[in-house]
């Protein structure tokens, strides 16, 4: 695959009935919250989609937000040219049931968490260093030995990144993350 | 609230969604169903011979009357072999459900005998399935089934039945009653969009409509009111293989059949216009060819009901999301409310234009008195066949396809059963066997080609046993002529595989089967030879033996722009370019 140029949100110039060539246009990365019937089934429908058209799952997370009207809220972070990004929620809104799909890097501001597990396995200097940046980071430890912390984080997926690569040179042995959580902001 | 068995509810369910005939086959899983079946005479049951030959009558049933098709198979081997009728209906648009068997829900997953994942394997190629785990569920499914395949842009829909939910007792809901829920597709196209679209109407100077299957779709008001459309603005138009009928061929704005091996001025006119008003198609790569190139000159408008097809492939200017015939409604108010204008200087320059391209004939061939020519044939049956106002023509998949298009003329929507999207040889045969049972008493013609035929031939036995006068009108050349033809023009002339050695004879095969078989080689013969077919009330095999190694022109090549046709007499080995080769 060529190297994806990573557009971050607000940054295209592309509205969606734009005349453009699909072919000249640069990647972008954006977060879409899809509100499902939580039937059985429904996430395979979505996968499906994803996978039978050649589309990108960069991370994905499903969970019920509304037990009685039996909701479930997926969030998809995928990454393709702007007409792929329009055929995506175009093709996601077909799905029966399937009741709302939200672009939320174009429909304002939004917030994204993501929450990870990173286990660090390692002494002396670098068990202290480890510690320090977790503090740094704002990381909870939820796990210790004399020989390992298990470090629970929580904030942006650059965040995320950011500890994940902090703790490589310290001993990271294992890590486990949730894929993101995204919100637009305000009411 | 009335109380009764899973079984039982599937019966009453159908009964009450107004379904008059399900094509089926029995099964151990669907044995309390087929029961229930033998104990009322409402429902028709058509016993075919094979699944996928029922899912093509029920797309057949559907496609020529805009009803629903419904289709009863077992578990396993039944769902399965159903799976290539249920991708060719999904790919063409056409509303079918789909009941199958399951093992019990106890066995789900246990790899019992006959289980399959049928939800599972059937996901991709529904328009959405349910796999129904309580009886009190089974009602309200089915009803919602019906809901879901017929709303919005139709498509096949399947439920998935498990026995023990057939045998145990529930709740019957009435459709009135389900909850066909939050699904209800828009329909209503944005009225500043169409106004834009009626503005650019009224001064374009090269205007075409492209028309597809989503007219048909749409219903009979659609048709209506396009008719009107093109012919109060004297606009041309053409349509897609999908919406042939929707616009008749004898009606004075009609181009013929675009596309792939659509007509040269159809072609011709979809690059140089200046307005592109597409009506329910989905600009498919038949029609496109190389995209860079497609129409580089024109505005574009799209009316579409399904989100998805708009932007697609084609970026347009002015998308409409909505149903056919009710956005056609607001457009033809809208157009007569702003006075009836059209560009007429300019309309009558493109047609001049127009009628320059048709002088190239690019249907013409070469006929010949000692052997018949595929498109003769087609010629004599459409001669002999199209005042027949209750004529339905069905095709396989192959060069007979594309001639069926090119030589009959379609003047009512609802008259064309052909394979688009998917392109399923084995097809027509069981779809005609559909629009008889839909239509007895109507003119029913299968054209054929002899390779896809022998796909679903089993079916004489279905065609027989119902009494059913299916005519087919089998244009045998003794070669998978479509194959040949690529070969030809892109393979040098290495006929890999691309015939048979060992056909049978169609009249004794008809006969084998009690029906009436007909052979006709020459020209001479070939217009009595229709006329005894015609005259036969039963199931017709007429075995036409045609030129072996004609190609079916015009033709677009792959991966060229679509103004760059090849005509007949361009016919060279390497017609096609190396990069077109790994289009299909
Ligand atoms: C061997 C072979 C050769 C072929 N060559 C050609 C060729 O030369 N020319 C050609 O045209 N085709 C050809 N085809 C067929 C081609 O593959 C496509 O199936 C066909 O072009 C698609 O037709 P369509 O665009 O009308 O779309 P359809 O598949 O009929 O889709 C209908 C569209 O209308 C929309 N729609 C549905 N209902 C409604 C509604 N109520 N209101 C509004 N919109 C609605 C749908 O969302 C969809 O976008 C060939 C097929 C084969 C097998
Ligand atoms: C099920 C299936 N298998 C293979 C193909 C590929 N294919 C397309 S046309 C064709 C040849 C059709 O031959 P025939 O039915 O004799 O018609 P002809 O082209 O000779 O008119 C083949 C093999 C197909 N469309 N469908």
């Amino acid at each position: 695959m060529a190297a994806a140029l990573n557009i971050q949100k607000g940054t295209s110039k592309h509205s969606a009935y734009d005349l453009r060539d699909p072919n000249a246009e640069a990647v972008e990365r954006h977060t879409l919250a899809v509100i499902v019937d939580n039937e059985a089934g429904v996430l395979a429908r979505v996968i499906g989609l994803f996978s039978g058209r050649g589309y990108n799952i960069d991370s994905l997370t499903v969970a019920e937000v509304d037990h009685e009207g039996h909701r479930s809220r997926i969030t998809i972070v995928t990454t393709g040219t702007p007409a792929v990004i329009d055929q995506i929620k175009a093709q996601l809104g077909r799905i029966v049931p399937v009741h709302e799909v939200h672009d939320l890097t174009v429909e304002g501001p939004s917030v994204e968490r993501e929450l990870a597990l990173f286990k660090v396995v390692s002494g002396g200097d670098k068990r202290v260093e480890a510690l320090r940046l977790a503090d740094i980071f704002r990381a909870n430890v939820v796990d210790s030995t004399l020989e390992s912390f298990v470090f629970e984080i929580t904030g942006t997926p650059q965040k995320v990144d950011a500890f994940g690569e902090l703790m490589r040179p310290l001993g990271l042995t294992e890590m486990a993350r949730t894929g993101i959580a995204a919100l637009s902001r305000g009411s | 609230m009335t109380q009764m068995t899973g079984a039982k509810m599937v019966v009453q369910a159908l009964k009450d969604q107004g379904v008059e005939v399900v094509f089926g086959y029995p099964g151990g899983a669907v044995l309390p169903i087929y029961d229930e079946i033998f104990q009322q005479t409402e429902i028709r049951h058509i016993l075919v011979r094979h699944e996928q030959a029922a899912v093509h009558a029920a797309e057949g049933y559907a496609r020529s009357t805009g009803k629903p098709g419904v289709v009863l198979v077992t578990s396993g081997p039944g769902a399965t072999n159903a799976v290539t009728g249920i991708t060719d209906a999904l790919m063409d648009s056409i509303p079918l459900v789909v009941l199958t068997g399951q093992v019990p829900t106890f066995m789900v997953g246990n790899d019992a005998f006959q289980e399959a994942d049928t939800v599972g394997i059937t996901r991709p190629c529904t328009k959405h399935n349910w796999l129904v785990k309580d009886t009190d569920a089974l009602a309200d499914t089915i009803h919602q089934a019906f809901h879901v395949a017929t709303s919005g842009r139709p498509g096949p829909v399947l439920v998935d039945i498990p026995k023990d939910v057939q045998f145990a007792e529930g709740t019957y809901v009435e459709p009135r009653a389900a909850k066909t829920g939050h699904y209800q597709p828009k329909v209503k196209g944005d009225k500043e969009m169409i106004t834009r679209l009626v503005e650019a109407m009224e001064t374009a100077e090269r205007p075409i409509f492209y028309t597809g299957g989503g007219v048909i779709n749409s219903g009979d008001a659609a048709t209506q009111l396009l008719r009107e459309f093109v012919d109060a603005t004297g606009f041309p138009i053409t349509s897609t293989l999908m919406g042939l009928g929707s616009y008749p061929a004898s009606g004075k704005g009609w181009l013929g059949m675009l596309g792939m091996h659509g007509l040269y001025e159809a072609n011709l006119a979809m690059h140089d216009c200046d307005l592109m008003i597409n009506i329910g198609a989905r600009f498919d790569d038949r029609i496109t060819g190389r995209v860079a190139d497609f129409s580089p000159h024109s505005r574009k408008a799209h009316i579409d009901i399904d989100p998805s097809s708009i932007n697609k492939t084609i970026r347009v200017e002015m998308p409409i999301v909505g149903d056919v015939a009710h956005v056609l409604e607001d457009a033809l108010r809208i157009w007569k409310s702003r006075g009836r204008k059209v560009n007429k200087a300019a309309l009558a320059e493109w047609w001049a234009q127009i009628e320059e391209w048709r002088k190239v004939e690019c249907l013409r061939y070469r006929n010949s008195d000692k052997i018949i020519k595929p498109q003769y044939a087609l010629q004599r049956l459409e001669a002999l066949t199209k005042d027949r106002k209750d004529r339905y023509i069905c095709t396989e998949v192959g060069q007979h396809q594309m001639w069926a298009a090119q030589f009959l003329g379609f003047e009512a929507p609802n008259r064309w059963m052909t394979s688009g999207g998917l392109g399923t040889m084995g097809y027509g045969f069981p779809a005609s066997i559909g629009v008889q049972i839909a239509h007895p008493d109507a003119l029913v013609i299968n054209v054929a080609g002899e390779g896809s035929w022998l796909m679903n031939m089993q079916e004489m036995g279905t065609a027989v046993q119902y009494s059913l006068p299916v005519k087919q009108f089998i244009l045998n050349n003794e070669r998978l002529g479509m194959v040949r033809q690529w070969q030809s023009l892109l393979h040098g002339n290495r006929y890999s595989h691309s015939w048979s050695e060992a056909l049978p004879d169609f009249v004794k095969l008809a006969e084998a089967f009690g029906a009436k078989g007909i052979q006709c080689s020459d020209p001479a013969d070939l217009d009595d030879a229709i006329a005894e077919m015609l005259a036969h009330d039963g199931p017709v095999i007429f075995d036409c033996l045609v030129e072996k190694h004609e190609n079916c022109y015009p033709m677009i090549p792959s991966g060229e722009p679509h103004h760059k046709m090849l005509l007949g007499e361009d016919t060279g080995e390497d017609a096609i370019k190396a990069g077109g080769a790994v289009l299909v």
